[in-house]
């Protein structure tokens, strides 16, 4: 059985939509937790290109995917300076222990 | 034949990154699977993502991730996670079951091209209010770090006036004593 180019990248998106899916319930790092995000994206976004492709819409999908870029860049830095704050002030990372303070 | 090894080797990448015992070595995964990804949109006649992509996902956000990693430095990546890694499996093989019932039937059937207008055209124009949303989501983002990095200082326990009227009342005792030694010195 010979895959299309389409179906290969298909293959990539599901499997790395699994990994992110993966890594987001397997971390309790709040700085992993953003890798994991980031894989997620990465999937979106190859699945949006990969689709424009086979649609014949490239263009459509480029200006799609630079959108997406520049808000899951902006996730990110958030999410990293959140961590960093979160540190510095209650000197953990740890999201189980975040949600089990008190008070 | 290189499409394929690419995705093979982007999972791989993907994996590496979520396993990794040390954040900086998932950061560093992480800046591969970006990499990689950049040159499959090359690949795919993706050309103006795959530049932005290669420059901020594996440029910019790397660069961030080390100097947080450094700041915040490592630790927990040893705890157990919070549901069994069973139910976890179970749950992501479910969901790429799905995704896959979804999906893979879409890949067996391409469209025909449509109309493919010029990429300036559909950004400028067509999408323009995307733009006008990812300008003020810049905005936003930069002015939510500013915030979220700022040092808090504590509170002034006097006016302005008067916390500046007691730091100059400072360094005037503090010249008078320098001066008083100086002298005592020459005597």
């Amino acid at each position: 059985m010979s895959l299309s180019l389409f179906s290969i990248a298909f293959i990539g998106v599901i499997g790395l939509l699994g990994i992110g899916f993966y890594g987001l319930m397997i971390c309790r790092n709040l700085i992993k937790i953003v890798i994991a995000l980031q894989i997620l994206v990465k999937a979106a976004l190859l699945g949006l290109i990969a689709a424009g492709n086979l649609n014949g819409q490239i263009n459509l999908s480029q200006s799609m995917a630079l959108t997406v870029i520049v808000a899951d860049t902006i996730v990110a830095v958030m999410g990293i300076a959140l961590g960093v704050q979160i540190r510095r002030r209650i000197g953990t990372l740890d999201v189980h222990e975040l949600s089990s303070l008190k008070g | 034949m290189l499409f394929g090894s690419l995705i093979i080797v982007i999972l791989i990448f993907a994996i590496e990154a979520i396993l990794a015992k040390q954040l900086i070595t998932s950061a560093l995964w992480l800046a591969g699977v970006s990499a990689l990804c950049s040159v499959l949109f090359f690949l795919c006649g993706a050309q103006l993502v795959a530049v932005v992509e290669l420059s901020v996902g594996a440029g910019l956000v790397t660069v961030l991730f080390v100097f947080a990693i450094s700041v915040a430095g490592d630790d927990t990546l040893d705890a157990t996670p919070v549901p069994p890694r069973s139910l976890i499996a179970i749950l992501v093989a479910f969901f790429i079951l799905l995704m896959g019932w979804f999906i893979m039937p879409i890949s067996s059937s391409p469209v025909s091209a449509i109309s493919n207008p010029p990429l300036a055209e559909v950004l400028w124009q067509e999408r323009g209010l995307d733009l006008i949303v990812q300008v003020v989501l810049i905005f936003s983002g930069v002015l939510g770090l500013l915030g979220l990095l700022a040092e808090i200082k504590p509170p002034l326990d006097a006016s302005m006036a008067g916390e500046v009227g007691a730091h100059r009342q400072r360094d005037l005792h503090a010249l008078e004593s320098q001066i008083s030694n100086s002298q005592e010195a020459g005597q």
